[in-house]
């Protein structure tokens, strides 16, 4: 597997959240990806960018495009070095019909990619990989 | 300060989201409406989504707080245009929109705020006295 | 195994007599392969046969002397899937060397009876191993074949249909996998919004199976059709599929499911304010003024 393109992104505030999202957006058109796959990969970034914002108190997403035999992906990193996720377990069910609002997004996420990986640690911070592919 | 603008349509107001919402974006649509409501006795709230490409739970959450809020201020919200690949992935990503409903169309929008009629004209009664 | 070696180099062209002849007692299917062929591909995989024993003796099946036995078994088994044998017929290929091998052995090892059971043990394993290897190859080819024809099925767009102003159908024919949901759901949902109809038909009438993903699928279509703001009714449930959805306890409180698409159509008329009535045919008879035309 290689990996074509690689650029880091910063998630400080609510407008670099923004602009994570469309950069994930322009690259998964270049990428050719279908729309709803496209729609799919962007909402994820979108909560994910978000959750490092903030409930990891800023951080930085990585997007690279990829290429493994014929088929081609895009792979997200959202690390942040906030307080971290003390049960990843009971964080990938809550959802936002659990109805505190609190919910991270994370199980809904984990949906809308063909790749996932969580990796926490109380007090020092989370990473979160995704990754899709056409 | 840049803002989403909230039109008026007698007692209906009228949302067009058509830019990529940052968060206190949202947040200030939220308080826009919520002030609107109160300033001009508004029965009625229209939110055109047909150009948003990204509905994810942030956006989510604002359409349904705007739809209950609303509520409470005595006017009914619907929600019109959502893109299919919106709605796919709202699916997936599991989230139900509670208390919000829903038309493919403006027009359909309003028929379901004010049946077939239009909207009233706000300090002009329906019935004219007869003189 | 010296003496499998051994045996199979003296007796080759006996071996392959015999196995050319056993071919011939049993289905030889001369409609698919000519016996010129048949022949040609027999003698070349006993070649390659006697080079893997030769190279690498008859249990390293995996070792550099059999690569051409390897190859050729699998493109040969490829090519007969293409054609149509059955996989008994490609089994039956390989495996039918065995009796002459076996005979060879008997005739060159019949003072030692261990020898001849050992023998014919490493002869038997190496053949079974020779057919595995022809099967997954055929395996792997009808798969192959079989989802480049799901591929242009789906690419037949499943049609939606306009029944009327704002009532779509979705005639759902065969199995429903994830793939083809996708699809189907994109599709329903795009054409909603393009023409702009309230109410989507799915009628599975054609869909021969309903289980519990059918079903996810089915109702994630609806959801998110409902979010866009329609409605959809299912139709076309047939008394097994509606004795399968109880039993596996799915859940269709939310929908709205009919027997027949013309009740499904019915109801999406009625609920769009819509009502087909009979017009009158004699209009002197007296009671003609009872009947009145509702404008669509």
């Amino acid at each position: 597997m290689n990996i074509l393109r690689r650029e880091v992104m910063p998630l400080k505030n609510s407008s670099d959240v923004v602009m994570a999202r469309q950069k994930v957006r322009q690259w998964s058109t270049e990428l050719r990806f279908s729309l709803v796959d496209q729609t799919k990969l962007v909402t994820a970034a979108s909560e994910l960018a978000r959750n490092a914002l903030d409930h990891g108190k800023g951080g930085q997403m990585t997007i690279e495009s990829l290429v493994n035999g014929v088929r081609s992906g895009i792979r997200l990193v959202f690390e942040d070095q906030g307080p971290g996720i003390p049960d990843i377990e009971q964080a990938l069910k809550d959802g936002f019909t659990s109805g505190t609002g609190m919910g991270l997004g994370l199980g809904g996420s984990k949906r809308l990619v063909n790749e996932f990986g969580i990796e926490s640690e109380v007090g020092k911070g989370t990473r979160v990989t995704i990754a899709r592919w056409r | 300060m840049e803002r989403i603008p909230v039109l008026r349509m007698g007692s209906l107001l009228l949302i067009t989201i058509q830019v990529d919402m940052h968060d206190k974006l949202a947040l200030q649509l939220q308080d826009d409406v919520t002030q609107r409501i109160s300033d001009w006795g508004s029965t009625g709230v229209l939110i055109d989504i047909s150009s948003l490409e990204i509905v994810d739970s942030f956006i989510g959450r604002m359409l349904a707080n705007i739809a209950a809020m609303s509520r409470v201020l005595g006017a009914d919200t619907v929600v019109v245009g959502m893109q299919p690949a919106v709605a796919i992935t709202l699916v997936e990503l599991g989230m139900s929109l509670p208390g919000v409903r829903t038309a493919l169309s403006v027009e359909a929008g309003m028929e379901l705020l004010f049946g077939t009629g239009a909207p009233a004209q706000s300090g002009w009664s329906d019935e004219h006295p007869q003189t | 195994m010296n003496e499998l070696t051994e045996i199979i180099s003296k007796n080759e062209s006996q071996i392959m007599a015999e196995w050319i002849r056993s071919m011939e007692k049993s289905v030889q299917r001369t409609d698919l392969i000519s016996k010129t062929e048949l022949e040609e591909q027999c003698r070349s995989i006993l070649t390659a046969v006697v080079t893997g024993v030769r190279v690498s003796g008859p249990t390293e099946i995996g070792g550099a002397g059999w690569n051409s036995a390897r190859d050729l078994l699998r493109e040969i088994s490829t090519s007969r899937a293409r054609q149509g044998f059955s996989p008994g017929e490609v089994a039956t290929f390989v495996l039918s060397l065995k009796q002459p091998i076996f005979s060879a052995i008997r005739r060159e090892l019949s003072s030692s009876q261990d020898k001849l059971f050992d023998t014919v043990w490493t002869a038997t394993e190496m053949l079974d191993r020779l057919a595995l290897i022809t099967s997954d190859a055929f395996m792997a080819a009808r798969e192959e074949l079989i989802s480049r024809q799901q591929q242009e099925l789906l690419e037949l767009s499943t049609p939606v249909v306009k029944l009327w102003d704002g009532i779509l159908a979705l005639p759902i024919i065969g199995t429903l996998d994830s793939a083809r949901a996708q699809v189907v759901m994109e599709s329903l949902l795009q054409t909603v919004v393009a023409t702009n109809s309230k109410f989507a038909i799915i009628d599975i009438t054609g869909v021969p199976t309903v289980d519990t993903l059918v079903a996810q699928h089915l109702l994630k279509t609806i959801t998110a059709a409902r979010l866009m703001g329609a409605e959809c009714i299912i139709s076309g449930v047939r008394p097994q599929i509606a004795q399968t959805i109880v039993h596996l306890g799915i859940n269709l409180e939310d929908v709205v499911t009919k027997a027949k698409l013309s009740d499904a159509f019915a109801l999406a008329l009625q609920r769009s304010g819509r009502k087909v009535v009979r017009e009158a045919s004699a209009p002197l008879s007296p009671i003609s003024g009872l009947f009145t035309k509702r404008e669509e």
